[in-house]
Formats: structure tokens, C-alpha cells, sequence
């Protein structure tokens, strides 16, 4: 394609936005600002559902990547079986609904004037926040780690993007016999079944590719978190010999020069680590933090943070609620109440008192077969929080090829629904 | 429309629909249409926005409201064979299911 043709074609694409963004929104004034920090699965979808559900809204979202990239499916990549090319989406079709982009890092919140700080562009000035940092890491908890020159050779791969394909490198380099190992850190972190999907699908690659190697999962909880009889099912069926998992050990110090990962019952060497750190809300987040020293409280009707009136918490920098796990799928449906939320106080209406919101989680037990737990989740009054709604939600009773290919049309779908 | 059972509630939130347009409208919602919608808003997570599916799991928009509540309710009771369906609509009243079904008849199917 020439360089005009593609020009033309951008430009076209622009007018016709800009047409829809005419006719959709009109007053040059709007009814109020709101500023999403965040274009993950919460951010992007909180954007786009306000501007969906109240056109004189005036909606900006600030995101620091070029490009959303899932962390869901990502382990294909690590398999060999997926490319981060497909998980990624550009955030155009936001602007179709009218939603203002800004690739720029929200460095600070300013509470008082309220403005959102930039690294580069203008403080964006806001009638109510929605903030959706996702999450960063405690490096600081890991001595040998606390380090950027540690951090770049002993990759987490739990943001999706360029560790994803250079852990999937790691893999590919080491021999067949090597050890793999996998270190998780205390619940809550960021998507509770992921580091045994990891461990299940990359086992799949050495079953194909280096049938001599091991897989050790390192698991500082005192069992697998999430759908237990259906990964130890996999592992001690077609993986065994190549998975071996233990429980209770958790990471208390690396030794970088000598591959060792010092946990509190043994040392375990290995020919190659990924360590997944325990996690905290974003930085960006870090004056709404109330629980633990890492997540934000939130009221559950319209995830408010109980500590900063007219400021919105979503996804997986929340405090969750009981049995709510940080899924992207859960981000998706916190955005909504949340979205509703804000337009019920910016508009003078009754916030809804009756949210009901789900779970889905597909996991891949092998690169084609995958599982799935589901929930559903009602406000109560007396308890006032979400809670699982009795009777509802389950797991599967066991692998298959269909869900495996609904695993990839919840992600289709669901990545529609946040950005196009 | 006569063969399902149908309450009050249910049945003034489709005369309510039938006056002000099709519920999925940016237009201004009354509370009662702002919660179904914000219940149906969940559903999109798997069946895209405003149940507008691209593939792999049913289109959900403009489609009759009697079949989606049957369908919901028999996924409901286990009479239609689910890999997860049964598992999401246990977490709902008949009534509210009612309320979810009558929205997404409501829509446009395309935008």
C-alpha cells in the first residue's frame, strides 16, 4: 500500500468519526469531565460505556501504551502456539464513541484541584475519576530482585507485551532436560488461575519440543488458588513426569549470579525462572490504597473508593470482594456499574441498588483444550459488598477443544466490547 | 408473548419500553431501565456490546423475547444441554431474567 493511499484512508476514516462524533454529541459544552487512567480491560470499557450511555459526557482516557495487549491467552505466546500480534488491539475504535485518547503516563493525581499530572501533555482537569491502573509489582519484598538489571533477566511475563515474547524466548533457548520454574506469590494477585494455565500450556511445549525437561511450580500458597482437581488432573495425567508442583514455598530472596531462588523451606536452582512478585494497585493509585498496603477500597454500587469522594476504582487495583477474583472479565463488568454509577451523580439520579455482575475465566489446559469457572455476583444490603450469588457459577467437569475455542470467542468478544 | 409467564414489573418495563423507543438508547433512562440495562451490560463480557455477538456465542440483539427467556430459563432448570449457560443463569430470578430477555428484543440489532 503507498504512503497516500494509507493517508487518504486515515484521513477518511477520520472524517467519518468525526461526523459520528458531530451528530452524537453536539453542545460544545459538556455536561461534565470524567477521566478513565487505564486502557486495560476495566479503563477502556469504563471509556467507552460512558460515552455510550451519555453522549454529553466529555470522556478522556489516559493510557501510557500505544496499543492494548491481553494478559488473557497470553501463555499461548509462551507455548509457541499464539502471537502477541493477535491479542493486540488499537485503541481507534474508542474514538468512534466519541472518547478523547491521550498516550501519556498519569504521573499523579491532585485531589484537591482535581487534575490528573502527565509525564509530557497537560494536567487534565476532571468533574470525576475513574482510575484503572491495574497493577505493579513489589519488587522491594524480593532481595536479589530489587534491581532493573535483575528484573530484565528474571522476567514475570504478567503484563502482557514485550516480556511475554522474551520469556517465550528464555523458553526456546533453554535445552531440552533444563529446568523450568515458576514462582507465584500470595493471594490476591492478578488473574488466579493464570500461573497454573502458564505452567499447564508451557508443559504442553516441552511434551512437543524438549520432552526431557521440568516444570517446577513454585506456589507460596498452601494450594493451587483456582480449579484444583482440574490442573492436578492435567499434570498428574499428561504431564506427568514433566510438572511437579509445591505448595507452601514462597519466595523470600534471588540469587541472581547462581540462579537460585532462596524460599523459606529450601533453596531450588533452576536453568530458567519466571517469577511472578506479589502485586499492589498501580502507582498511579497509591493515595487510594487501603487494604493490606496494596489494593483500593471501593463501596460496591458504584466502586467509589471509600477513601476519596468522586474518584472510581475498577479492575484489579480494587480491594476484592469475597470470592471475587481480578479477571479481566471482572474489570469489564466493574466498568459498567461504575460507568452507570458516575452518570447516576453527574445527572442527579439514584445510583442502582440492585448490581448483578459475573465471572468468566477459560484457561487452557493444553494449547487447544480449555476449562472454565464461572460466578455470579449480587449486591447485599446487610453486608454491603458483592457477594456469589448461592447456586450459581461451576466449573467444568473436564477439558475439551469447545472450550477451547470459547476461550478465543470470549476474548474476540469481549475485546470488542471494550474497544471497538 | 402470552405462552411465558409474565409479572407486573416486567410487563410495565416493556410499556415503558414500547413509549420511549428501544431501551438500548443513549435517550434518558428511568431507573428501572438504567438497572436492566445495566444487568444486560454484563451479558456483553461473552455476547459483545448490546448483545451484538461477533462470533462464537449467540447474537443476543433484536431477537424474539419469549425464545431468549425460555432459552434462559430452560438453561435455568437444565433441560437445555449448557457448558456454562446453567451455571450463569442460576445466579438470576425469573423475573430478572424476564427483564434481560425483554431488553435485548429491544435492540437494534446493528448499530
Amino acid at each position: 500500500m503507498s504512503v497516500n493511499r494509507r493517508t487518504f484512508i486515515k484521513a477518511g476514516a477520520a472524517g467519518a468519526s468525526l461526523a459520528l462524533a458531530g451528530c452524537a454529541t453536539t453542545p460544545s459544552r459538556p455536561l461534565a469531565r470524567v477521566v478513565v487512567i487505564g486502557g486495560g480491560y476495566g479503563g477502556a470499557t469504563a471509556a467507552k460505556y460512558l460515552r455510550l450511555w451519555e453522549p454529553r459526557l466529555e470522556v478522556t482516557l489516559v493510557e501510557r501504551n500505544e496499543a492494548f495487549v491481553s494478559c488473557p491467552i497470553s501463555n499461548l505466546v509462551l507455548a509457541g502456539a499464539e502471537k502477541i500480534e493477535n491479542l493486540t488491539v488499537p485503541y481507534d475504535g474508542l474514538r468512534k464513541y466519541g472518547v478523547r485518547v491521550v498516550r501519556d503516563d498519569a504521573t499523579a493525581i491532585d485531589y484537591d484541584k482535581r487534575v490528573v499530572r502527565l509525564a509530557r501533555g497537560d494536567a487534565l482537569p476532571w468533574d470525576r475519576l475513574i482510575v484503572a491502573p491495574g497493577i505493579d509489582f513489589q519488587y522491594e519484598q524480593i532481595p536479589g530482585l530489587d534491581t532493573a538489571e535483575a528484573q530484565s533477566r528474571v522476567l514475570h511475563a504478567w503484563r502482557a507485551g514485550p516480556q511475554t515474547v522474551a520469556l517465550r524466548r528464555q523458553l526456546e533457548a533453554m535445552p531440552d532436560g533444563g529446568v523450568f520454574a515458576i514462582s507465584i506469590p500470595r493471594s490476591p494477585y492478578r488473574c488466579p488461575p493464570g500461573p497454573y494455565e502458564r505452567a499447564s500450556v508451557v508443559a504442553d511445549y516441552f511434551l512437543k519440543a524438549k520432552p526431557k525437561s521440568k516444570l517446577l511450580v513454585l506456589d507460596a500458597n498452601s494450594d493451587i488458588v483456582s480449579k484444583p482437581a482440574l490442573f492436578r488432573g492435567v499434570w498428574n495425567e499428561r504431564y506427568k513426569g514433566i510438572v511437579e508442583y509445591r505448595p507452601n514455598s514462597e519466595l523470600v530472596e534471588f540469587d541472581l549470579k547462581r540462579n537460585i531462588a532462596r524460599m523459606q523451606v529450601e533453596d531450588v536452582k533452576a536453568d530458567l525462572f519466571n517469577i511472578i512478585p506479589p502485586q499492589r494497585a498501580g502507582m498511579v493509585a497509591t493515595d487510594l490504597i487501603t487494604v493490606n498496603r496494596q489494593w483500593c477500597g471501593v463501596e460496591y454500587l458504584g466502586f467509589e473508593s471509600s477513601k476519596i469522594p468522586g474518584v472510581h476504582v475498577i479492575g484489579d487495583a480494587i480491594a476484592p470482594a469475597p470470592a471475587m477474583p481480578k479477571s479481566g472479565f471482572m474489570a469489564n463488568n466493574h466498568a459498567k456499574v461504575a460507568a452507570d454509577a458516575v452518570i447516576a451523580k453527574l445527572t442527579g439520579q439514584p445510583v442502582n441498588e440492585d448490581p448483578i455482575i459475573a465471572n468468566t475465566c477459560y484457561s487452557f489446559l493444553t494449547t487447544t483444550e480449555a476449562v472454565h469457572v464461572a460466578s455470579v455476583h449480587k449486591y447485599d444490603r446487610q453486608q454491603k459488598t458483592l457477594v456469589v450469588v448461592k447456586g450459581s457459577g461451576g466449573l467444568s467437569p473436564g477439558r475439551t477443544e469447545l472450550e477451547g475455542q470459547y476461550a478465543y470467542a470470549w476474548a474476540r468478544n469481549i475485546w470488542a466490547d471494550a474497544l471497538n | 408473548m402470552m405462552a411465558s409467564p409474565r409479572n407486573t414489573v416486567g410487563a410495565s418495563l416493556l410499556a415503558a419500553a414500547a413509549l420511549y423507543g428501544a431501551a438500548s438508547t443513549a435517550a434518558a433512562q428511568t431507573p428501572a431501565e438504567r438497572q436492566v440495562r445495566g444487568w444486560a451490560a454484563s451479558c456483553a463480557a461473552c455476547h459483545n456490546t448490546e448483545g451484538r455477538s461477533i462470533g462464537g456465542f449467540p447474537a443476543l440483539a433484536g431477537r424474539n423475547a419469549d425464545d431468549l427467556y425460555r432459552a434462559l430459563i430452560e438453561f435455568q432448570s437444565g433441560k437445555r444441554p449448557a457448558t456454562i449457560m446453567h451455571q450463569h443463569a442460576r445466579g438470576y430470578t425469573t423475573d430478572e431474567l424476564r427483564r434481560i430477555a425483554d431488553w435485548f428484543a429491544n435492540v437494534k440489532p446493528t448499530r
